[in-house]
């Protein structure tokens, strides 16, 4: 369903709704799964991203989103200079990603206090975005939710134990997708929901023993 | 939303209501937002639409890779046949919207980037000059947004898949709706103006200099409005375009699927690939990665 806010919108620094307006969020989502600013982020951009980003601001859109600008934010202009002020180091990196991609895509690779996240997305045009892989595990995020991102042992019961905590604390599930690198190995649960998650719900995921990492990310769109 | 236009017309027209006011009750309809909540993101769209448009008429705003830049404040003062017109003042707002996209300023993608400019210079052309209050031209965005949202699923709105015609060619479909709505005119002549002001952007191709959205974006925004304007007037005249809008809306699609890829934003054929298109694109892609080298 085409929603009239799609059409007129985003609001956003130009010049293009896919190089700018996209690549800001998925810079912004990147900073969600990361939770907080990056202190070092490899930008490498694929495809159209890399023959016409410079001159659509797409570098300085990603790095905006990296600092937690949002695609109508006027400071994306200077969002290079921004991020070098406030210790943020990018290295941006043309680059040919093994696979099909959409033709406007990048993967960021951030770090912060010695957590690292890998984020392939790419950007759809007006402005939606596809977060299609995260850490290595394929995923599918719109960003237009907010987002609960589980890691936990590939083992029985785990998904029923994480929406029984959400709907304990009356969090409910928009859509969900569970999938693995192998069998066996680690799971990663995206639960795109209503509303961003209660503190207590992520308490009691969190409390799960065989869950590694829980991360709730806001919606970026 | 709608998948064919004239089925929203013949509903709007059944139950005797504009096609703005159609679109606002379908999209409050799926529950996922409240009948506020759109006209409040609708009204700051107007009010970011009206900010580019004085801040690009300001005339010192250069683009990224100083292409473009000060051509709309030129138009504050026109010397052709229409100076004092309406069609000046829309050529002026759809330009001044564009420098500011290109310059990295904020602007509303109505229906993208590339084809922001069109929407705020005919509506707030449009209601400067019959003194329309914002609540009007709410309801205008959203007759403008129902035809998008059916352009987006019969045809397309990327110029990377369909060419110009789905980016300012869209917005100038979606212009000429809202436009006939704004001064009076009905759903069905709305269905018109979008078949007639869209008929004069088939197969219009995406060509810019160096993929930039810059030349010869900035000046098919404005061309694009003088296209809206003219859709306006011939359907409020009572002219009746004999190819139904949804199947011209087919056409744009149909012809943008068989574009070849040089005229879809790749910077590979048209106005790009000219020799002096080529040369500037050179020159300035050089520019943007020498001045962020010394920015470093």
């Amino acid at each position: 369903m085409v929603s009239l806010l799609d059409i007129i919108g985003p609001v956003m620094v130009g010049p293009s709704s896919s190089h700018t307006a996209g690549a800001c969020r998925i810079g912004l989502f990147t900073r969600g799964v990361l939770g907080g600013q990056p202190e070092a982020a490899l930008v490498e951009l694929h495809g159209s991203f890399a023959r016409t980003g410079t001159g659509h601001g797409t570098d300085r859109a990603i790095a905006g989103g990296l600092l937690g600008f949002a695609p109508d934010d006027e400071r994306l202009r200077e969002s290079l200079e921004l991020a070098e002020a406030a210790g943020l180091r990018i290295t941006f990196q043309n680059t040919k990603l093994r696979g099909e991609h959409h033709p406007n895509t990048t993967r960021i690779t951030a770090e912060r206090e010695g957590r690292k996240v890998a984020v392939v997305g790419s950007s759809l045009g007006a402005g939606r975005i596809l977060v299609t892989s995260l850490d290595g595990f394929p995923v599918e995020i719109t960003g237009g939710y907010p987002t609960l991102v589980v890691v936990a042992r590939d083992e029985p019961g785990i998904v029923a134990t994480v929406t029984q905590q959400l709907a304990a604390e009356g969090d409910n599930v928009a859509t969900m997708r569970v999938s693995r690198r192998q069998k066996g190995g680690d799971a990663i649960h995206i639960y795109e929901l209503d509303e961003p998650p209660s503190e207590a719900a992520l308490a009691a995921v969190r409390s799960v023993p065989a869950i590694r990492i829980v991360r709730a990310v806001d919606r970026v769109s | 939303m709608f998948d064919s236009l004239q089925e929203a017309i013949d509903e709007a027209t059944r139950a005797g209501l504009s096609l703005g006011e159609l679109a606002l009750r379908a999209e409050t309809a799926e529950g996922l937002r409240t009948r506020e909540q759109v006209e409040h993101a609708l009204q700051r769209a107007l009010d970011v639409m009206r900010g580019a448009v004085a801040r690009g008429l300001e005339g010192d705003i250069r683009s990224v890779s100083g292409l473009v830049g000060g051509d709309a404040a030129k138009m504050s003062d026109p010397k052709g046949p229409l100076a004092g017109t309406i069609f000046t003042e829309v050529i002026a707002g759809a330009l001044a919207v564009q420098e500011v996209n290109a310059a990295m300023g904020v602007i509303v993608a109505a229906p993208t980037a590339g084809g922001a400019g069109v929407l705020p210079g005919v509506l707030l052309g449009i209601a400067r000059r019959r003194g329309l209050d914002d609540s009007a031209l709410v309801r205008g965005l959203a007759t403008a947004g129902l035809v998008g949202a059916v352009v987006a699923v019969r045809a397309s709105l990327s110029g990377a898949e369909g060419g110009c015609q789905a980016e300012t060619g869209a917005a100038a479909a979606m212009a000429a709706a809202a436009g006939v709505e704004l001064l009076g005119g009905t759903p069905e002549e709305a269905g018109h103006a979008v078949a007639l002001a869209m008929q004069g952007t088939l197969g219009l191709v995406c060509d810019p200099l160096g993929g930039l959205v810059e030349v010869p974006c900035v000046y098919r925004n404005a061309t694009g409005g003088a296209i809206a304007l003219a859709g306006i007037e011939m359907a409020l005249a009572g002219i009746r375009f004999p190819i139904p809008v949804d199947e011209v809306i087919d056409t744009m699609g149909e012809i943008g699927r068989s574009m070849d890829v040089r005229y879809r934003e790749t910077a590979g054929g048209g106005l790009a690939a000219t020799p002096t298109g080529r040369k500037l694109a050179k020159e300035r892609l050089v520019q943007i990665k020498g001045k962020k080298k010394s920015d470093a």
